[in-house]
């Protein structure tokens, strides 16, 4: 009889594949996200106060209040948190991702994500593109112009295009997207493409006049990550599906919030295991060098929780540049990511494998064994507030962190 | 100290300092290790490195050569110990610090392809592989085999240091799925004519092989073909499979493969002595098998005398007597070969004889073996001319070397004993303990005589007499600078077909001083004559020469492409890929980096 471990890991990861993502909807964070106040900001990764904040994530939360109307400048935005007035949780908690700082607000406008075949949802924030943007912790007047123009003018006419298209199927258009070059992460290219090509026709009937359509459409289809953050709500409605399973040893979140790697692991319910952010290795943009980098920030991890990103690599060779790979690179590393997973993914196939599914499912108990800990495709972020993304890379969690936690399951579950 | 030969500029004796480094929990394949100290050895000012896993025997070794520090003491097995002794401590610190730029340069040369982590993977890699190879270290190499088991892979299990109850639940466990274990500490083997771990390439033939001994499986093909036959299969079962706990389960199943297989007409059985009751077991089995069963326990005579046994059985004396018999029984039943029944052996003119000199008197005979069953059967063949010799791996009831580092009056060593190698290569792939060792023993004064085997073949060192001849001719040159006469005796295993080039060793070894052969009988006659004061009116053969028995061609190309998974020493994966096989091999590492505690936890947790 293969040992109840082994069978829970089994369900675990079969929810995780079974779970259907259906992006369904856009509204107010504090309408749509369970547990959302008026004074509650939603942060990357595992649980930080403002005090070990990084430069990024300090300027993305101030970025928020002032956005919110709440602070007009840096002092005010720090004492609201400092003080306690305006709290900080992480966007885990409440069931949504935000890629790098992560920083959602009450008023911000969210995907809503409904897995079809579980019931559960997950949210996240839009996507603001390149260049100086809240989630690498630019806050200055030209991010929240960006911000409001989103706000005011975008997302209701997106809001009302995914209601006339009922819905995307977001498992679908990542299936699609993985065999047009993408890894679901750091390559949103032809997914983003598919997603304003679906949706493009509904906002042509949604916008108020055709020029506010075609700022829409423009500002979709110019942005290479913007299905990023419905992919991410996708990835965490299928990883909630597979988390809190007793006896799982099977890692349902990868999170970090720049200070911190913190991982949850099914069977552990909601506990956090953190330890130091390592730096990712990478490609930075010309000006900039490894000295610049923030350690490692975003939830976006989560798509190698769900079985794609660096873990579907083997089907994006394009940007194995960022770590100067060659395309064999890129199948070595999906390869490697089968020695720590559980399961091969129904829906996620890669062309390049003979079709075969993205490894899914990242068992403790294989990390701690191998010593192989998961690779991530990561943005890096520049360490001060307010300078954005300085380049691309790789990263992989610290192995202290699974150790951590198989010990911990161990005594827990008396083994 | 004093040494009269050394002139007087270099007798100032300049401070040398040792320098060390422990790296916890790093693992290295021993090649790996070994090429890494060859390139610190190398760097400008190191007189000496040591690259090796923190096993006892290793800082034992490390200690032999004065490289061992007091902070090294506490290095565990699963550290990599790094050390070099410098004529100055920049040198040293400048040496150490090259250690990952060596390591790095290396890892670089790999190819792209993807390097499986796990069995599992590795299956999927080739699915049709029916083979896994497995030369981790002990502690880890029954998992191994039971993982590979699992997968319904037939083993050759290389490591040595496996439990006993390992090996017979190992046994046991494939015996139920209709697979064969070869090992643990199995050298060698031949399958469907692919060589397996240290193997010489041999034509492929009708005698089939069962041996629980590695360097006696090598010397009895290599025998075979160079009498013009061939080998269909060759079988290991490790050397402890012919006792009484672990009842030659493997022998047996090996046996029985033989039996049915069609291309197979005579079968020949190697091993040390076996326990009386499994021996007797065995022959019951061979006695039914239908086939001619030539066999050497090497010095085993059977309850029942050598004779009664059954008519389809013989024994034979020595490994290459074996050969001989086993071709002859062969070739008289072979349309192929019109040889008439007679002599086998060296029909060609004899090559000019080499006077050999008898060693003084009062110096004793040291044999330095890299092949533990040649040691043995050297042992075997010696009994009667020289009774006290003592060894790490004595006859019954022979002497025993208490200090396997230290000779005592004649004395042969195993250098491929455990004492040797818990941690470190075997002395076929690194020459440099026996170099130490011929060096150190050469510089004895009661040191009379020198014998060593060189056993080439897939697996085993790329050219070992490049390393062994220099090493040669420093212990002659430095026994005569005091006007002691040393004469050195080496029996090169190999054949023409083997990638080191059976000719060219002899002649690098001849070239060196060696006196050389071909035949391990012939050596050990060689030795016997020399101390029985015959050593310069018996000519001997130096080498040996095929008859002419027309070679068959080798039907490669209609052989389906053999295929195996390769998990530990990566040279092993290098020969067989040079043989044409197909393999794959698993960038293995310890369970969870070798924290036992952490190892442990994970078991309770599969």
């Amino acid at each position: 009889m293969a040992n109840s471990i082994d069978s829970a890991n089994a369900e675990a990861v079969e929810r995780i594949i079974e779970a259907r993502p259906v992006l369904t909807g856009l509204g107010k964070a504090l309408d749509l996200i369970p547990g959302m106040h008026e004074n509650l900001l939603l942060h990357a990764g595992p649980p930080i106060g403002w005090d070990k904040a990084s430069g990024p994530l300090r300027g993305a939360l101030i970025g928020a209040l002032i956005f919110e109307g709440r602070a007009r400048d840096e002092e005010e935005a720090e004492r609201l948190i400092v003080s306690g007035e305006v709290g900080l949780a992480p966007c885990h908690h409440h069931s949504a991702v935000g890629p790098m700082a992560g920083v959602i607000s009450p008023s911000m406008a969210v995907y809503e994500v409904e897995n079809r075949t579980h019931g559960n949802r997950a949210f996240s924030n839009l996507n603001e593109g390149y260049g100086k943007v809240l989630r690498y912790g630019a806050y200055s007047e030209e991010v929240q112009e960006r911000l409001r123009w989103m706000h005011e003018v975008m997302a209701p006419v997106l809001g009302a295009a995914i209601e006339s298209c009922s819905g995307v199927d977001i498992r679908a258009l990542l299936a699609e997207a993985l065999h047009m070059g993408d890894e679901g992460h750091n390559r949103n290219k032809a997914g983003s493409i598919l997603y304003t090509k679906l949706l493009a026709p509904h906002i042509a009937k949604a916008a108020p006049d055709p020029a506010t359509a075609a700022d829409v459409i423009e500002a979709l289809g110019d942005n290479a990550l913007s299905v990023l953050n419905p992919v991410m709500a996708a990835c965490k409605a299928m990883a909630d599906a597979g988390s809190e399973i007793e006896q799982s040893t099977i890692v349902t979140t990868m999170a970090r919030n720049g200070t911190e790697f913190g991982i949850r692991v099914s069977g552990l319910g909601g506990r956090w295991f953190t330890s130091p952010c390592p730096q990712p290795v990478g490609l930075y943009f010309p000006g900039f060098t490894a000295e610049d980098g923030n350690p490692d920030i975003g939830d976006s991890t989560i798509t190698e929780t769900a079985g794609i990103g660096a873990f579907a690599m083997a089907a994006a060779p394009a940007i194995v540049t960022f770590v100067s790979g060659t395309p064999q690179d890129a199948l070595n590393a999906t390869l490697e990511m089968y020695e720590i997973t559980a399961a091969e993914h129904n829906s996620f196939t890669i062309p390049q494998l003979d079709f075969r599914g993205t490894p899914v499912g990242i068992d403790l108990r294989a990390v701690v064994e191998t010593g192989i800990t998961p690779r991530v495709n990561t943005g890096i972020a520049h360490k001060e507030a307010g300078v954005g993304q300085i380049g691309a890379g790789l990263v992989r969690p610290p192995l202290a962190l699974f150790t951590e936690a198989l010990v911990t399951f161990a005594e827990e579950y008396g083994f | 100290m004093d040494d009269p030969s050394v002139p007087n500029d270099m007798a100032v004796v300049s401070p040398t300092v040792n320098l060390a480094e422990i790296r916890a929990g790093s693992y290295y394949d021993s090649v790996v290790l070994m090429l890494l100290q060859r390139a610190l050895s190398d760097l400008p000012g190191v007189l000496d490195a040591g690259v090796v896993m923190g096993t006892p025997a290793n800082k034992a070794l490390l200690a032999q050569s004065a490289l061992l520090t007091d902070d090294l003491e506490d290095a565990a097995p699963e550290d990599l110990i790094l050390v070099v002794k410098a004529d100055s401590e920049a040198a040293g610190r400048s040496a150490l610090a090259h250690v990952d730029e060596l390591l790095a340069a290396r890892r670089s040369h790999q190819s792209d392809g993807y390097r499986p982590k796990s069995l599992s993977s590795a299956k999927r890699m080739v699915p049709e592989a029916e083979w896994v190879l497995i030369s981790v270290p002990g502690r880890y190499a029954a998992d191994a085999a039971r993982e590979a088991l699992k997968l319904g892979k037939n083993v050759f299990l290389y490591s040595d240091n496996v439990s006993l109850a390992d090996e017979i639940s190992l046994k046991e466990t494939a015996a139920g799925k209709g697979l064969l274990v070869m090992g643990p500490d199995c050298g060698t083997a031949r399958v469907d004519g692919m060589g397996l771990g240290f193997a010489n390439r041999v034509r492929t033939g009708r005698i089939g092989i069962v041996a629980a001994s590695g360097t006696g499986l090598q010397t009895v093909m290599v025998g075979i073909h160079l009498l013009g036959c061939g080998v269909s299969q060759a079988y290991g079962t490790g050397g402890r499979d012919l006792s009484a706990e672990v009842q030659a389960r493997s022998a047996k199943d090996a046996l029985a493969k033989l039996k049915d297989d069609a291309e197979t007409d005579a079968i020949v059985i190697v091993s040390k002595p076996p326990e009386a009751s499994v021996a007797e077991d065995l022959l019951r089995d061979a006695a039914s098998c239908g086939k001619p069963v030539i066999i050497n326990f090497i010095g085993y005579r059977s309850t029942q005398g050598q004779e009664g046994v059954a008519p389809n059985i013989c024994f034979a004396e020595t490994l290459d007597g074996t050969a001989e018999t086993a071709v002859r029984q062969t070739t008289s039943t072979d349309s192929q070969s019109s040889s008439e029944e007679g002599p086998l052996t060296s029909q060609a003119t004899e090559p000019p004889c080499q006077l050999m000199p008898c060693p003084q008197q009062g110096t004793y005979l040291r044999g330095l073996y890299s092949g533990g069953t040649l040691a043995y059967e050297a042992l075997f063949l010696l009994r009667d001319c020289l009774p006290s010799v003592r060894s790490n791996g004595p006859l019954p009831g022979g002497l025993h070397l208490d200090n396997p580092h230290r000779s005592d009056g004649h004395t042969i060593v195993d250098l491929g004993g455990d004492a040797f190698t818990e941690g470190r290569l075997h002395p076929m792939l690194d020459n440099e303990l026996r170099i130490r060792r011929l060096l150190q023993e050469a510089r004895d004064p009661e040191t009379g005589l020198i014998v060593l085997d060189v056993v080439l073949g897939d697996g085993a060192h790329e050219d070992p007499a490049s390393e062994l001849g220099p090493a040669v001719a420093e212990a002659i040159a430095s026994a005569a600078r005091e006007g002691r006469t040393l004469p050195i005796v080496a029996v090169v295993i190999g054949t023409d077909a083997d990638p080191q080039g059976l000719d060219r060793q002899v002649e690098q070894l001849k070239g060196a001083g060696a006196y050389v052969f071909t035949r391990h009988d012939d050596a050990v006659r060689a030795v016997t004559n020399a101390f029985a004061g015959e050593g310069a009116d018996r000519p001997h053969r130096s080498s040996r020469q095929a008859p002419d028995v027309p070679k068959t061609a080798e039907p490669a190309e209609n052989l389906p492409t053999f295929a195996a998974i390769n998990v530990g020493l990566e040279s092993f994966s290098d020969s067989l890929r040079s043989q044409g096989a197909e393999v794959v091999h698993v960038d293995w590492r310890p369970p969870a980096g070798g924290d036992e505690r952490l190892a442990s936890l994970l078991t309770r947790l599969r």
